[in-house]
């Protein structure tokens, strides 16, 4: 009988699923934090636990992902654009993906990260897992632009946040370039492969920064249309 | 003409016998379209919804109803046709009721969208062009009432954009807004009462033979609407926020303001459809009385029988009371993401735009205008998805109504004609 009323005009709202799935992926990206710790400490036990947890929080965001596309068809009248609210799903999703390829490279090698760098990388992770929080800050806003009808104050308000993310992320890259040059300085004592692997779990790490970036990016673009 | 002396008393009951299931259908279905963005929203229960819906229907119908009733019963067809064969258009109201209640069943039964509106004009204009002459159909009006079909979605969406776009400026994009709600609320309340009282002074109650002067209708219309303003106003200063929800979502609250507007609006709705949609029941029934009641002569002028507009009335609220629940009970079930700020600007163009209609004297349909207005805040960005299927459906259910309406109605002529005569 739903679809013989008024009712049946509705189709279901993208946004909610979109913000419980950005939710999810920064709850993926925050486990690299005790996950770091337990690498420190190198109990691999409790590292392994807690990589299962983090590859379980990316599925369960994989599998909203995909059941969020099922549920857009061609065919909606949204005041957003299709292709660009898909793109941003997809950008969304790159960061749990990345997090759990950062967990599982280290986890697989047992990848010990020299101690004198310790305090300097976890800074550094805790501001790159801050950038996820804050495009996932800007995302929560989506139901509020829906409210005003993605006009005035409200998008103000988004692209501020966008901005603190663009600066956010501005600081990851300066970490990032003093992390290799530090790292530069230990290099000959370190085991030559490890090296090229910790260099390559910096970069991904600066990954989770700049994909939330693009993250912020997809949104302005969506906002910036019509 | 001897048929009409002889067994008029018959042909009046079989039409008010088939004229009441038509209400009783429009209320037993086409009321929930009419209420569904309110229950939706969730600004009102279902029980609320039922509540309002049976008063303000039945004030709908009893008091603004006339005009489109009079449109059903004399202006479809060229009246001048049937002097002398007055019977024949007796067959053809009856034989329309039989069709366009058909019709509602089958298609409620199968959950297609219908139209009420668009199967009677289609089964009367079937009768008369096929069963009698193709002249005997007053093109030019039908033809304006078609148009209207086009027109009334586009100005309500027009309507509604503009009404969106309004509370954006006015409430949503300040820096309180919810002090902003307060404030405006009110207003929006005003002219929901101002339009639908203006209408039913104007045009509705010619047939209580209250007779209310140009000016004096203006002010009355403005008292009524201030009143209606005043107790809006009562309910929102009652109304309880949450300081806490305010810090996370700031609209809840604001959203809090406008469930109040939306029962005025529901309550317009529920008057608008109940003006417009039961002339679909009872306007040919009307037609059948006065010819059986003036011994077979067509009066131009004769006013529509007593009874006929409250019988009408009740029916839709019997239809409401016995199966309304369950249909709004599907509605509620629906999850959308429709709130309260954007209900109230799609309810609000659709009633006004259905009560000047009826005011016109125009039979259009409630569910399209409502849908039109829907796409209207869609527009404005209001609206997180619309789905365009099922608006597409509902215009293709009134494109295949007409054709159907009309077949069937020729269909039940015939066989009138064969038993009667």
């Amino acid at each position: 009988m739903a679809r013989n009323s008024i009712i049946g005009v509705f189709a279901k709202s993208p946004i909610k699923p979109l913000e419980k799935h950005i939710k999810l992926v920064v709850k993926c990206s925050n486990q690299l934090i005790p996950f770091f710790t337990a690498c420190y400490e190198q109990n691999w036990s409790e590292a392994a636990k807690v990589r299962r947890k983090l590859s379980k929080l990316e599925q369960d965001a994989d599998a909203l992902k995909r059941q969020l596309r099922l549920e857009l068809p061609g065919g909606l009248f949204m005041p957003v654009d299709r292709a660009d609210l898909l793109e941003l799903l997809t950008q969304q999703d790159k960061i749990a993906n990345r997090a759990k390829d950062i967990a599982g490279r280290v986890l697989g090698r047992k990848l010990e990260i020299p101690t004198s760098l310790q305090d300097q990388f976890s800074a550094y992770l805790s501001r790159c897992v801050d950038a996820t929080e804050k495009a996932a800050e800007a995302i929560n806003e989506l139901d509020d632009l829906l409210e005003t009808g993605f006009r005035g104050r409200e998008v103000a308000l988004v692209e501020k946040m966008i901005n603190q993310l663009d600066e956010i992320e501005d600081d990851t890259d300066d970490m990032q370039i003093a992390l290799r040059k530090d790292l530069l300085a230990l290099e000959g004592d370190l085991n030559p492969v490890d090296v090229m692997f910790l260099y390559q779990i910096i970069d991904w790490v600066g990954d989770l920064a700049d994909l939330a970036e693009r993250v912020g990016a997809r949104l302005e673009i969506l906002l910036a249309r019509k | 003409m001897e048929i009409l002396l002889n067994s008029g008393y018959t042909l009046v009951l079989m039409a008010a016998v088939v004229g009441l299931f038509m209400a009783w259908g429009i209320g037993a279905n086409d009321v929930a379209n009419a209420m569904g963005t309110s229950v939706g929203s969730k600004a009102l229960t279902i029980k609320q919804a039922i509540i309002i819906a049976m008063v303000f229907e039945f004030a709908g119908a009893y008091l603004a109803g006339g005009e489109v009733t009079s449109t059903i019963r004399k202006g479809i067809i060229d009246a001048s046709f049937f002097v002398d064969s007055p019977e024949l258009l007796v067959f053809g109201m009856i034989s329309a009721l039989f069709a366009a209640a058909t019709w509602l069943l089958i298609a409620s039964a199968l959950g297609w969208p219908v139209s009420t509106t668009h199967s009677i004009v289609g089964a009367i204009v079937g009768f008369a062009a096929m069963g009698v002459s193709v002249d005997a159909v007053t093109w030019s009006k039908v033809g304006g009432i078609v148009g209207s079909w086009v027109i009334t979605p586009l100005i309500s969406g027009v309507i509604a954009f503009l009404i969106f776009n309004s509370a954006q400026k006015l409430i949503f994009d300040t820096d309180k807004p919810l002090q902003q709600a307060k404030r405006w609320v009110p207003l929006y309340m005003f002219l929901a009462g101002f339009v639908l009282a203006l209408v039913t002074i104007k045009k509705g109650l010619k047939h209580l033979d209250l007779h209310i002067g140009n000016a004096d209708g203006y002010i009355y219309a403005a008292i009524t609407a201030v009143l209606v303003a005043v107790i809006g106003k009562v309910f929102i200063n009652r109304l309880k926020f949450d300081e806490s929800a305010a810090l996370k979502t700031h609209y809840a609250n604001v959203e809090k303001v406008f469930a109040i507007l939306m029962i005025v609006t529901a309550c317009c709705m529920a008057f608008a459809h109940g003006s417009n949609d039961v002339a679909n029941a009872i306007g040919p029934l009307a037609a059948v009385v006065s010819i059986v009641d003036n011994g077979g002569q067509i009066a131009a002028k004769s006013t529509i029988a007593w009874w006929i507009l409250p019988l009408g009335g009740f029916g839709i609220v019997a239809g409401l009371a016995v199966f309304g629940h369950k249909v709004m009970a599907t509605i509620g079930q629906g999850i959308t993401h429709l709130t309260p700020s954007r209900g109230f600007a799609a309810e609000l163009a659709a009633a006004c735009t259905v009560v000047i209609a009826s005011g016109a004297g125009l039979p259009i349909s409630t569910t399209q205008t409502l849908v039109g207005a829907v796409l209207g805040v869609g527009m404005a960005r209001g609206i997180a998805a619309i789905n365009l299927g099922v608006v597409r459906n509902i215009v293709v259910s009134w494109v295949i109504t007409l054709p159907i309406g009309a077949g069937l109605s020729i269909l039940f002529f015939w066989m009138m004609q064969a038993i009667f005569t």
